[in-house]
């Protein structure tokens, strides 16, 4: 290990983990509101929007980012729809997550009980206020661990970005191996930069589930 | 007859299933501190019938009114008219959630706007008297059933409906729970409040109801006040029906 | 020339499919092997030793941390580096995803006799069944059930997936559709829209009815 070829370059390191948090925060964070609304529009079945939710759904669901990152940055600016690789990374990883973020938070919603919601209606509460003090606060705790999941899943994925020129971790490390030979310290540093990244958020979320499976909810 | 004193009226009501007839036509006037058993073998439409009376299910034919009011299934405004029904189901529906106080404290709070010292007097004093002052902080999956079911009476009574409907409350409940629920609901019934109660528990149906009712193949066979329709029934239905209680060897 | 007209010109369709046909063949042999593989860990999962669960589990846990496209780097180029040996992107991509599908069935098979309730072994054995019997008509039936629609579900990301070996220098269906885009760039330069939306397409049309099948399956033995 070549100890002075790691201390020369582990800015470079964290220059692009920097990148690939906050485009793949963002990412994320998109991808729960894009998957929250989706959900709302197919456990309502609200006419047109049920439709078009669940055909994204399968659409981000079963298709790589990869190929839909490719899509957005080399073949829409062919119509003109032109995006730079930040705003790439983004959408790409809110369009995918969005499908699988829905998924689980419509599962979420879904799994409330009907007696809970006859329960509700009966006491005279009306869509709004089923929806707030019933529906969610039971979904939440339910959709958590695979919303949770997903969030980790996502991260993960932000590892393709590199596809769309963005300068993250991936792109450094296959730089610097191309351009030095320092094969192990490049990719030494890659492994380390990712576990310093997944590890807390996967280890925060473990144990945010034992508490909610303490609760019993 | 005073009319003022009329809190259910249900005219020709009807209701299927796509081909199944639930409800073949039922008439049925509920006045003012009346309670009402309505009994009958399984799938005979009794608990169809009380979803119907509070707008859980659409109906076909025929109308539910409400001191005058329509109850109508998936109207805008049914939720306002809701609040005057109470109504307790065979599974508590207690909200996992919340506390057994923040269970009690939901609809008036929410729903009536009521200010919180006041409701949390009154939720507590109605815990108390179904013997639940202890358990205010628990949460349902601490309780067992028969706690459960009777907080969940507690929940529909301090929205102080006009009228309360109970779905076969303890149906599933351990046999010796059934007891402490049932009483609570039997003071219920002494103190005037009105019931309609669909129910299994023969013995408390005599005990609760001022008048009893029989239901089969979706229509009313026999309506009588308790110490006729137990003793000496009108109809050979009823007698059967009944016999299907005792054993004999 | 039309930007569309390039997928049907010549053939290039062909190709694309060509090119589809590389990530399909090394997701199905390590789909493959991980099923062995697999089924083995999650056997040896389920043992009581604790040793053994507790190596497993390191194992799934490392494997599951890593982005798979880091796993990837490591073995196309450090294994390289390291060994000496020069694997090509698609071998390379053939270890890494039967090390990582392997774990990951290795857990959907605990996981499936974990979810085998209690009394299911002890009604089988109060019938008089022996211990054989009681796994080839009880326990094994129950547990395939409850697998199949996770494995394929599995199958499906690995699918997904294996479009990363364009990054190791695999010449996949991405690379076949960018050496079409470039030889028509001047014929036909909206040409690029068109070909990634087939792709797009091509990985939809093979991934969403696995899916289909496997919620449908999942319904059906819940």
């Amino acid at each position: 290990m070549d100890w002075s070829f790691i201390t020369e370059y582990y800015p470079l390191y964290i220059e692009s983990a920097v990148l690939t948090v906050t485009i793949g925060g963002l990412g994320i964070i998109l991808s729960v509101i894009v998957g929250i609304l989706c959900a709302i529009a197919r456990y309502y079945r609200i006419p047109l929007l049920n439709g078009i939710a669940a055909a994204y759904t399968e659409l981000s669901r079963n298709t790589p980012l990869i190929v839909q990152l490719f899509f957005l940055y080399f073949g829409l600016p062919k119509i003109g729809i032109v995006f730079s690789s930040e705003t790439c990374g983004v959408v790409g990883l809110a369009f995918l997550g969005g499908g699988y973020m829905s998924e689980s938070i419509l599962s979420g919603l879904l799994s409330v009980r009907k007696t809970h919601l006859e329960a509700a209606a009966s006491l005279g509460l009306n869509g709004f206020q089923t929806m707030t003090n019933v529906i969610l606060p039971q979904a939440a705790s339910v959709a958590t661990p695979a919303v949770c999941a997903n969030v980790i899943f996502l991260l993960k994925e932000t590892s393709v970005f590199s596809a769309v020129s963005l300068a993250d971790l991936m792109y450094t490390a296959k730089d610097l191996i191309g351009m030095y030979y320092s094969t192990t310290e490049a990719l030494t540093m890659l492994v380390i930069a990712y576990l310093i990244i997944i590890l807390p958020v996967s280890i925060v979320f473990t144990l945010l589930e034992r508490r909610l499976h303490r609760a019993g909810i | 007859m005073d009319n003022e004193d009329v809190v259910i009226e249900v005219k020709g009501l009807k209701k299927s299933f796509g081909e199944n007839v639930i409800i073949n036509g039922i008439d049925l006037t509920v006045r003012k501190g009346e309670t009402v058993v309505l009994i009958g073998p399984s799938g005979c439409g009794k608990s169809t019938l009380l979803r119907c009376l509070n707008g859980l299910e659409p109906i076909q034919e025929g109308s539910v009114l409400l001191h005058g009011e329509p109850v109508e299934y998936g109207k805008r405004s049914l939720y306002k008219i809701r609040q005057k029904i109470g109504m307790v189901f065979q599974d508590y529906g207690l909200f996992p959630h919340m506390t057994v106080l923040d269970n009690v404290m939901l609809a008036p709070l929410k729903v009536q706007k009521r200010a919180k010292d006041e409701v949390k007097k009154e939720a507590m004093a109605l815990l108390e008297r179904v013997g639940l002052g202890d358990k205010a902080k628990s949460y349902p999956s601490q309780l067992s059933g028969g706690q459960q079911q009777r907080a969940a009476i507690v929940r529909s009574l301090v929205v102080r409906p006009d009228i309360m409907l109970l779905d076969e409350i303890t149906a599933a409940l351990d046999p010796e729970m059934v007891h402490e629920v049932l009483n609570v609901v039997l003071d219920l019934a002494k103190n005037g409040s009105t019931m309609i109660i669909v129910t299994h528990e023969m013995a408390f149906a005599e005990a609760a109801a001022n008048r009893v009712i029989l239901m089969d193949g979706g229509v009313i066979v026999e309506e009588n006040p308790p110490e006729k329709f137990f003793k000496d029934p009108d109809t050979e239905r009823a007698k059967r029906f009944l016999s299907t209680f005792s054993y004999s060897r | 020339m039309r930007g569309y007209e390039v997928l049907f010109a010549g053939n290039n369709f062909l190709r694309l499919l060509g090119g589809l046909w590389v990530t399909l063949r090394i997701s199905l042999i390590s789909i493959a092997l991980s099923l062995v593989l697999g089924i083995l860990l999650g056997a040896a999962m389920t043992v009581k030793n604790k040793a053994v669960k507790a190596v497993c589990k390191v194992y799934l846990e490392i494997v599951r941390i890593m982005p798979q496209l880091v796993w990837l780097f490591i073995v196309f180029f450090g294994l390289t580096r390291s060994t000496g040996v020069n694997l090509s992107g698609e071998t390379a991509a053939v270890i890494v995803f039967t090390i990582w599908g392997a774990a990951e069935t290795g857990d959907l098979v605990r996981g499936a006799f974990v979810s085998i309730p209690k009394h299911q072994y002890e009604s089988g054995l109060a019938l008089g069944l022996g211990k054989a019997q009681l796994y080839i008509y009880v326990i094994l039936p129950q547990t395939i059930r409850r697998l199949t629609p996770n494995i394929i579900n599995l199958s499906t990301r690995m699918i997904k997936t294996t479009a990363l070996v364009s990054l190791i220098g695999v010449t996949e269906v991405l690379k076949v559709g960018k050496q079409i885009i470039d030889a028509n760039r001047y014929d036909a330069p909206d040409a690029a829209v068109w070909v990634y939306a087939a792709i797009f397409l091509m990985y939809f049309v093979i991934c969403f009815p696995l899916s289909v099948f496997s919620k449908k399956l999942a319904d059906r033995f819940k």
